[in-house]
């Protein structure tokens, strides 16, 4: 039971960070358009993800691998439910990684061009699907005693499930304007703070609805009711988006931009928490739900893959920290003309 | 076209298309890693060169290979839940511990290699390659150890209506396991050594930087040469190991109908799966299929009739493939032995590189064939003699996977034509000359 328990709060943590970490690259993928004008700028938006987005990319592997590894049961209905959602993810981010390889071999501003477009719909739909598939999660999702699921992708876009999208996307797009006003100087991050500015009441406002919304849409307040003290969750994450403005006004991009990725952890742990111990609730039937204790691995593979995790994320942690602080600095220009950069 | 078809061919489709870009990452990472060290302790600025010019190909093809691994995962869930339901308790971990253990490593320092040049040390450089290398490898063989399991399962037992690991190092260190990885890495960097040898060649026939191509493909053959000889020797090492844990499909890659002791390898065959006969057979070679399976002429080998029919995979198909792999394995051997005898002279040997130059598409039909006669030759079973494939498939509607299946096609086919173009146009344009 315990063992089940601290795997259902480590299936919570890798999402957590996967969103995160990429979500910065995806949030500033959505942006490409907006915030770049030359190709100058252009190269500076992929630069200052370039040397982190793949790294980033395998916590969602890891993620994915981890609810296949514990919770086997959840990953099968999960990923056959969501189909189609996932599949446009999967393929988004396949375009996704490929442009900013592909983009600067051919020196033709037609072929940038295509892979830029394709840059800004595989960033900008992961973020949305993302969001409209975890709101749905925390609604319920039509599945009956067989886990089979009575929907389609349309089913997903409910309004609750659309505002979770909405959400995923500004937290996305600030956590990737943040980003880079730290990587980036002159013009262009003068447009990368200002577009953070613009863009933070908004998501303040979504953020203010999407909690409201969960009392009538969702039961995740019931584990907050029994146990108040959890409340302290969702302050976090009020505060953390409280002080990303806060640090973006005292220009500090750095502390904005940890603040921003704390709201993201908090938000998602505001979901996660207010779920246990469903991990896939059904919307059809609560007997039906997929949770922590009815579809988990066996306490031998739970603990060979605790073990397994609590001695490899830290080191993960640990060398992707270190890539981070060696890339902290902004890109220059004339970093632009080395051979190897995107 | 239903959901189980559709989803096999997807499957098939995803995988092999992957595994056309695995292979050289695992091993053009090392020969990239052999380079830059010997940039790093020389300071010769051909090898800084090599590095750069072979390393460019190698994040060309890493590019495609990382983003088409990402379905594969995935779709254990979206298309065989089933099969994920009943086996994830052993398989899952599995694929778990690559993630954390290997692919984390390898996608996080290719950054740090991509954009680390003047960040860090030459030596500190160069070890992040090594690094890299390392990491595919250990990666593949965490799934590999997952492939073995789905051939050969050990370990497990059967509880609460799925199965449950008993022995987790039993999966790991299983024969099997080990005999599949050493198998499918030795002919990775074959595919490799041949890739960097073919795109050598190319430019030594043109009489160009022929310090530098010699240079390559001689580090590329000998890469080659070890390989190949230990290909053969391994090769012959695990079939005689699937003829003992996988009997059907060792008689459909032999094509052997009738059970039989002294059984004779026929070098050519042709099966007829209705009449349970082989149409054509000729150049017998006594006992040899005998000595092969069992190491005894008079060892026993099972014929398919030995089983029934639901339980036979597709004969041709494994014949073919595995003739076919076997045959391509000794030609890499025979022409890597050959290269060395000419490597001091290479440029004044055009016929032998125009070979090496053609020969580059040979080890990637291989590797495809390989993998066609692991996965088809183990069917009906998705986990020999435990699991069915047609129990494995997630119960979901056929347009999904219709469309998911034209969306793959459609869209794996532009990635690799744009993969492909872009590898060739840098192999053919050659280092820099600045």
């Amino acid at each position: 039971m315990a063992l089940q328990n601290v795997w259902f709060l480590l299936w919570g943590l890798l999402w957590a960070i996967y969103f995160l970490t990429d979500g910065f690259d995806l949030g500033l993928g959505a942006l490409l358009p907006f915030v770049a004008k030359s190709d100058e700028e252009k190269r500076i938006v992929y630069n200052a993800m370039g040397p982190l987005w793949d790294g980033n990319e395998v916590w969602l592997i890891t993620a994915g691998g981890v609810t296949f590894a514990a919770f086997p049961k959840v990953y099968a209905v999960m990923f056959s439910s969501l189909y189609s959602a996932l599949m446009l993810i999967l393929f988004s981010l396949i375009v996704r990684g490929v442009s900013l390889e592909f983009r600067g071999k051919v020196e033709s501003a037609g072929w940038r061009k295509i892979w830029d477009t394709t840059m800004f719909l595989g960033s900008l739909l992961p973020a949305i699907l993302f969001g409209t598939a975890f709101a749905n999660i925390f609604r319920g999702i039509p599945i009956d005693q067989q886990g089979i699921y009575h929907g389609n992708l349309l089913t997903l876009l409910n309004p609750y499930g659309l505002l979770g999208g909405v959400l995923f996307l500004l937290l996305f797009l600030v956590h990737g304007a943040l980003w880079l006003a730290v990587r980036s100087e002159g013009e262009i991050h003068e447009r990368a703070d200002a577009t953070a500015r613009k863009l933070w009441p908004v998501l303040l406002v979504v953020a203010v609805i999407f909690l409201l919304a969960s009392k009538f849409a969702t039961n995740l307040y019931a584990n907050y009711l029994a146990h108040p003290v959890l409340f302290a969750v969702i302050l976090l994450a009020v505060l953390a988006l409280l002080g990303t403005r806060v640090f973006l006004a005292k220009a500090q991009y750095w502390k904005a931009w940890f603040s921003s990725a704390v709201t993201i952890l908090a938000v998602t742990f505001f979901g996660v928490i207010g779920l246990f111990p469903n991990l896939f609730p059904s919307s059809l039937d609560p007997a039906y739900s997929l949770t922590a204790h009815n579809a988990s691995s066996s306490p031998l593979t739970l603990t060979i893959m605790l073990i397994v995790v609590l001695i490899f994320v830290p080191i993960v942690l640990a060398y992707q920290i270190w890539a981070y602080y060696l890339f902290r600095g902004k890109v220059k220009k004339e970093e632009l003309a080395y051979e190897e950069a995107y | 076209m239903n959901v189980l078809f559709l989803s096999r061919l997807q499957f098939a489709a995803a995988t092999m298309f992957h595994f056309l870009f695995v292979p050289l990452t695992l091993g053009l990472s090392i020969m990239v890693a052999v380079m830059e060290t010997k940039y790093a302790r020389t300071g010769d600025e051909t090898y800084l060169k090599m590095t750069k010019f072979w390393g460019k190909l190698f994040l060309i093809n890493f590019a495609v290979g990382i983003v088409t691994g990402i379905t594969l995962e995935f779709q254990f869930g979206t298309n065989w839940s089933l099969y994920s339901a009943f086996v994830g308790d052993v398989f899952g971990s599995l694929l778990a511990i690559e993630a954390t253990a290997a692919f984390f490593l390898e996608s996080t320092l290719l950054g740090v290699w991509i954009f680390g040049w003047k960040k860090l040390s030459r030596k500190a450089h160069a070890t992040v390659m090594w690094f890299i290398a390392g990491a595919s490898s250990l990666s593949a063989l965490w799934i590999l150890i997952a492939n073995s399991w789905m051939q050969h399962p050990v370990g497990y037992v059967m509880k609460n209506g799925r199965a449950e690991l008993s022995d987790f190092s039993s999966v790991v260190f299983q024969k099997w396991a080990i005999l599949e990885f050493l198998h499918t890495v030795s002919a990775a960097y074959i595919l490799s050594a041949f890739f960097v040898m073919g795109i050598s060649a190319y430019h030594l026939i043109r009489k160009q930087h022929l310090e530098f191509f010699t240079k390559s493909f001689r580090i590329a053959l000998a890469f080659g040469l070890v390989f190949s000889l230990f290909e053969v020797v391994e090769g012959h090492l695990h079939g005689s190991d699937l003829a003992e844990k996988q009997p059907t499909k060792l008689a459909a890659m032999e094509s052997v109908w009738e059970t039989r002791t002294h059984a004779p390898k026929y070098l050519f065959a042709i099966p007829d799966e209705q009449e349970e006969r082989n149409v054509v057979e000729i150049l017998p070679i006594p006992d040899l299929l005998s000595i092969l399976a069992t190491h005894s002429p008079s060892g026993e080998v099972k014929g398919l009739k030995a089983f029934p029919r639901d339980e036979r995979p597709p004969v041709f198909i494994c014949y073919a493939a595995f003739n076919t792999m076997v045959a391509l394995g000794f030609y890499f051997a025979l022409v890597t032995i050959i290269g060395w005898f000419k490597r001091n002279r290479l440029a004044e040997s055009p016929g032998y590189l125009k070979l090496m130059l053609w020969s580059i598409p040979l080890p990637y039909l291989a590797v495809e064939l390989g993998w066609i006669l692991a996965e088809v030759g183990r069917q009906p079973w998705i986990v020999y003699g435990v699991m069915k494939t047609s129990d494995a498939v997630s119960p979901i509607a056929t347009s999904q996977v219709l469309i998911s299946f034209l969306a793959f096609i459609v869209v794996y086919g532009l990635l690799g034509a744009v993969g492909v173009y872009l590898i060739v146009k840098n192999a053919r344009r050659g280092p820099e000359t600045a």
